[in-house]
This record gives structure tokens, sequence and C-alpha cells, in this order.
């Protein structure tokens, strides 16, 4: 039988052969075809991966990662970049994610956009997005990286602007662009950096070079440069702060989109790629500070600025820029493979949310504003139920795939060498306002009473295409946390033990640090952060069920705190006058009149003047008259003859 | 002085009163003499200086310039022809139509 590791291409070559063929000759097609091939080749692509995990399973340690040289693709002096798959561990964890994931959503779209027009479009976009994804966990070195890094920007970029022609769409798709290229600034700044120092790109190369070399403590090494380089590329795509502007208006896009994209993977690039060089950071702590009091940060405000939103996808998009903080706060802390398990929980209950939310939107005709809505518990049961699930997931109910990723992150953040008391407190307080913000979601979505307009909104529950998956990954939110549940009592975090050979050389430099923290301190802050998750959950039901007029009253009461919440720290109005309209003013007045204009026109028109000119001034010679001419030249002819007789002398 | 150098100054003084007609007069026949009078004053030269030099050149090259002398007046007094019944008149300043 062929082997799908020696074929890993495969992976990747089936969602663009989908993107190829819908997109080419998709116009023509009938819906089910489109469905046909768009579902059919991620379904493959999922299939195949199973395939190669379960190759990967049966191979011995020595042989991993397994990387395979498929073709070169450039070649250029000592730059040397081929298109080469790399499998490891952590690369099984991202394909699992990625595919599986990425299947439930595609045949959930598969009801969501069945009203909407340019269905073919949206279905190769979304393939080449899985491409591109792929090519992204898959590349075995940082160009490879790059290409899908980018690939995937510019999906996301045609899905966010995908009803083009609303404004507010194709303004948010450029905003997200514009904002991605400053992060990508700073990631090709990283890889020139590293190409000049390791001579290579390759990623297996680079980290094995980059073990031998010393550890950065003392201030900014090339190392800690690249790292950091590397960094702002990840807080671009990650929506990290300063950078996380675009996420919260990538809600334009379709919901399916927000989930895959916005949610679920490519926001997560950037936490994969800070955990792929883990050794680098491992070697540059002052980065890994960087990294850990960035995500603190981003986790706190984002989720300050999710309680007080009232778009139902707004919400979700701050819950996740504030849950990709967490994410690289267990980075930053060097617990990668709990920022990786917090990964892939998280997007199980945020694709859950979001598709969950998109259900909702269905069900209320297009309605996104969570003050229109209220007591849908009961038309749309299954809906509700899965809502639930993911809520409880999300704000780390004991038992749910959250609970486990968060309170390991919050532990380590507390404990690791790279920890202190701060980022833990941050991070605990972060988890009561999640509570706080999903309940508050849930309860005005679901709870109290109706609020919509009952003849007009004919409230009905969605497709069995759009359910199925959202009972799937209801379970996987349940679930999917019990891979590293049993650690807590001492036993064996099977996530942790499984990745553990890709953050080996990192977990070597931190356990040669001294590192605080016993069991039952362990036990003492989960029920810390047990209680704060359960205090947000009361303070959301005493507010929006228990007595529905509190929310109001406190909005009334401090207008101030409220407005500024409400208007995201003015953060956008900051950016607008900081940058974007110094930007527009110079590029109107200097670039465009000053150097287009006057120079560049100027000159082009000079020429023309010029000859004009000249050439108005010697036609008068030419006067049409034949005895001027004449005159002229005989009188030639005569200082030609005096010449003549001057010289010959 | 030898009989040529007369010969020269007698085409000179020729040239010059063809070079004059051909600046200051209107008419467009008259003009066209004085471009047969400068021709043939440039002949006499020739003919002068190649007795001056005892060379057969210059006696021969007449040859060559009366027959484009000749060609030169058919076509000349063909495209005059044609300007003066045209035009109804042979004044040379009035034959500009290329320059408006």
């Amino acid at each position: 039988m062929m082997s799908v590791l020696d074929n890993a291409w495969i992976i990747p070559a089936l969602p663009l052969a989908g993107a190829a063929v819908n997109g080419i000759f998709g116009r023509g097609f009938s819906k089910k075809t489109v469905n046909a091939v768009a579902v059919g080749s991620t379904t493959l692509a999922f299939l195949s991966t199973l395939a190669l995990v379960a190759e990967f399973w049966k191979l011995p340690e020595t042989q991993i990662p397994v990387i395979r040289d498929f073709f070169p693709w450039m070649v250029a002096g000592s730059l040397r970049v081929d298109f080469a798959v790399q499998v490891d561990q952590l690369t099984i964890i991202m394909l699992l994610v990625v595919t599986g994931v990425g299947w439930l959503i595609h045949i959930y779209s598969t009801g969501y956009m069945a009203h909407e027009g340019g269905y073919y479009r949206f279905f190769a976009y979304m393939n080449l997005f899985m491409f591109f994804m792929l090519v992204l966990v898959m590349g075995a070195s940082y160009a490879l990286l790059f290409v899908g890094w980018e690939g995937v920007g510019l999906c996301s970029y045609l899905l966010i602007g995908f009803f083009f022609l609303k404004k507010s769409a194709s303004d948010a798709g450029k905003k997200a662009f514009v904002v991605n290229r400053v992060g990508d600034f700073g990631f090709l700044l990283g890889l020139f950096l590293m190409f000049r120092t390791f001579g290579t790109m390759d990623i297996h190369t680079v980290l094995t070079k980059a073990q031998t070399m010393p550890v950065e403590t003392a201030g900014i090494g090339t190392l800690t440069a690249i790292c950091l380089f590397l960094f702002v590329g990840a807080a671009g795509k990650s929506a990290q702060v300063p950078l996380y502007v675009w996420l919260p208006d990538a809600m334009e896009g379709p919901t399916p989109v927000s989930a895959l994209i916005h949610a679920a993977t490519m926001v997560t690039a950037g936490v994969y790629m800070v955990a792929r060089s883990s050794t680098l950071y491992a070697h540059a702590p002052i980065a890994m500070e960087t990294v850990a009091v960035i995500g603190c940060l981003t986790a706190f405000f984002a989720a300050t600025i999710g309680l007080v939103q009232t778009d139902i996808k707004r919400v979700l998009a701050y819950s996740t820029v504030s849950q990709l903080g967490y994410m690289f706060l267990a980075c930053g802390v060097g617990a990668f493979s709990a920022g990786i398990f917090h990964l892939m929980t998280h997007a199980f209950f945020k694709a859950l949310l979001f598709l969950a939310a998109g259900s909702v939107i269905h069900a209320m005709g297009g309605e996104q504003d969570m003050r229109n809505m209220g007591g849908l518990r009961g038309p749309i049961r299954v809906t509700f139920l899965t809502m639930l699930a993911a809520t409880l997931a999300i704000s780390g109910c004991p038992g749910f795939a959250g609970f486990f990723s968060k309170d390991e992150i919050l532990w380590e953040s507390f404990s690791s060498p790279y920890g202190n008391w701060a980022l833990w407190f941050v991070g605990t307080f972060t988890a009561l306002l999640t509570a706080f913000y999903m309940f508050r979601l849930v309860f005005l979505t679901f709870y109290g009473t109706p609020r919509y307009d009952e003849h007009h909104v004919h409230v009905h529950e969605s497709p069995k295409s759009m359910l199925i998956p959202l009972v799937v990954l209801a379970l996987l939110s349940l679930g999917g946390g019990w891979m590293a549940a049993p650690a807590l009592f001492g036993g064996k975090n099977y996530f942790d033990d499984f990745l553990s050979p890709v953050f080996q050389h990192a977990e070597e430099i931190r356990s040669q640090m001294p590192a605080g923290g016993s069991h039952e301190m362990e036990h003492l802050l989960m029920a810390v952060a047990i209680t704060g998750a359960l205090i947000g959950f009361l303070v959301a039901w005493w507010m929006y069920v228990r007595s529905p007029k509190t929310a109001d009253e406190l909005e009334a009461k401090m207008p101030g705190p409220h407005s500024v919440l409400l208007h995201k720290y003015y953060v956008d109005e900051l950016y607008d006058a900081v940058i974007v309209h110094p930007m527009q003013w110079i590029s109107t007045n200097i670039l465009w009149k000053g150097v287009d204009a006057a120079g560049i026109d100027g000159l082009v028109n000079g020429v023309g003047k010029l000859t004009r000119g000249v050439g108005q001034e010697t036609r008068q010679v030419q006067s049409g008259n034949g005895r001027s001419y004449a005159s002229l030249l005989v009188a030639g002819a005569a200082v030609i003859l005096v010449l003549f007789l001057w010289l010959g002398h | 002085m030898p009989v040529a150098s007369y010969a020269v100054i007698l085409s000179a003084i020729l040239f010059g009163l063809g070079a004059l007609g051909f600046v200051f007069k209107r008419n467009i026949i008259t003009v066209f003499m004085s471009i047969e009078l400068m021709l043939n004053a440039v002949n006499l030269s020739f003919v002068a200086f190649g007795r001056l030099r005892f060379l057969l050149e210059g006696q021969v090259f007449v040859f060559f310039v009366i027959v484009v002398a000749a060609a030169e007046a058919a076509v000349g007094m063909a495209i005059i022809l044609q300007v003066a019944r045209n035009r109804h008149s042979l004044n040379f300043e009035r034959i500009d139509l290329l320059k408006q």
C-alpha cells in the first residue's frame, strides 16, 4: 500500500484541487456539485490525515520528525528552499485540528450559506484557505511556513470581504490585510535575520543549530532579536496588543468564516509558530517575557471590551482575542504544550460558539444584536444546548475542555520559572471576566422575554447539516480536555507526554531554572480560579436574569467607564488620529500633490512643454513666404562664401 | 590680367544680378529667369576656370548643367502654368497655401 507519510503533499493538495475546480468551473455548477467538490475534498484531506496519524503512530521515535522533500522551490546562491513537509507530534495535532474542525465547518457551511449568492466562490475560498493553512502547519521551512502564513491572510481578506458590496465588509477586509502587513513586516525581518545567522531557513536545521548557542540572559542578542521579530508577526496574525484591532472587524465575514479562520485555525498560527520555534524562544528569556506580558495584557483588555459589546459575534471576537492571549501567556512562561492544548480545546469550543451563534443568527433571520433577542432557549433547543456546552467549556467549568487547558496555563503562569503571581492574578481575573461575558451572552440570547418582533421574525431551528457539526463539536468541548486531565491528580498528562519530544530542548532549559509551587498550591489556585468563574457566572445571572434592570442602572451610574469599554478604549480612534490620518495627509499633500502631481507629472509635462515652446519659437522661421526663404538661402550662401575666403587664407 | 579673369568677374556680376532678381522680384516668371541667369553665370565661371587651368572637366560640366537646367525649366514651367491657371496670379508671394 502507498504510504501517506511519503506522499504527505496529498493532504494540502486535495483542498487545493477542490479550490481550483470550484473556483474555475464552479460558476456553472449546481449547489450540489459545489458541495460535493468542497466537502468531498476536505473529507478526503481529513481521512488522509487520519491515515497519516495511524502511520505516524507506528514510527519509532528516532525517525521523528519525518521530513519529506518533494521538489526544490527556490535555489539562489546559498539560499535553498525546498517544498518539503515536516511531520512531528506538533504537526499531527495541528493537522487534526485544521482538517477535523475545517471539515465540520465545511459541512455546516453547506447549510448556512444555502441562501447566499456567490456560493461557489465561498467554497473555493474556503478550500484555498484549507490548502494554505495545511502548508503553514506542514512546511519544513520557515519560508514555506511564510507562504502558508501569507496565503491564509489572503483568504482571510477575501472571506472577510465576501459580501463586498457592503462597504463595511470590504473596509474590514482591507483593515485586516493592512494590519497584518505590519506584523508580516516584523516576521520578514525575523526571517532575514535568521537566514543571516543560520544560513538556512529550514526549521529543523535552525532549531538544531540554535541548541548549541548560549542562552541570552544578559541582554538582547541575535536570537532574542529573531524571536521578537517573529513575535511581531505572530501578534499581527494572532491579534495581540497592539495589532488586535482587525479581528473584531473581521466579523463582517460570513459566520462559518469567523469560526474557521478567525477562531479555530488561522489566528492560532502565531501560537503555532511560537511553539514551533520553542527552542529559539527558550534561548531568549527577554522574548519569552515579552510574549507572556503581551499575551496576558491582551487577554485582560479584550475581555474587558467583551463585557459591554452588544453584537453577538463581536463578543465572541473579543473573547477569541482574549483566549489567544492565554495561549501566548502559556508559551511565554515556557508551557508550550499547555499553549497548544488550549489552542486545540479553544478550536473546539470557539468554533462551536461561532457556529452556534451563526445558528442563532440564522434562526433570527440575520439579526446579530443581542438586545433584540432573548427567550430563544425554547424555539432553538439544540443550538441552545450546544452553545451552553461551549460556554461552560470556555468559562472553565470543571470537567469541560476549557477548564483543563486554562487551569494548566494559569498554574504554569504562577509556578513556571518565567512566571510570577502578577501574570497569574491577571489571568485568573480574566477568567472571571470570561465567565461573566459568556454567560451574559447566553442569558441575553436565550433567557428572559423575547425582545424581537414575534410577528415578523419567524424563529426556526437550523437544518441538520448545521446541527450535526454543532453536536460533534459540543461532544469535543465536553470531552476534549480529558486527554490532559489525570495530571490534576498527579497522574499522566497524555497530551503533554505526546508533545514533549517537540519541546524537549526548551523544557531542558526551563528545568534548570528554579521553579516554585507544589501540588497543594496547584489545587488551591485551581479552587480560586473556579471560584472566580463562579463569581462571573453569578454576577451575570444576577444582572441579566434575576434583575435585568441592574445592567442598565449600572450603565447609567457609570457612563464614563461604560462608554470607554463600549468604544474599545478608543484604540481605533487613536490609531485613526495617530496613524491613519497623518498617513492620509502625507499621501494627499506630499506624495500625491507634491511628488506625483508636481514632481513626476511636472517632469513629464515639462519635457512636453519645452518641446512645444521651442517649436513655437522656431516655426516663425518657416514663414511660408518664398522670398524670405530665398533671402535666407542667398544670405547663407554668402556667409559660407565669406567664411571660405576668410579661412582659406 | 588673363582674359579668363574678365569672364570670372562677368560671371560674378551676372550671378549677383540673378540673386538680386531671385530675392526681390515678385513675378514668378522673373524669379524663374533669375534662377536661369544664376545657372548660366555658374556655367560661365566653369568655362572660364577650365580655360584658365587648361582642364577639360570645366567645359564638360557645363553640358550637364545645361541638361539639368533644361529639364528643370520644363518641369518648372509646367508647374508655373498650373499655378497660373489655378490661382489667376503670377505673384510669388501669394502662393502660400501650405502655410494656411
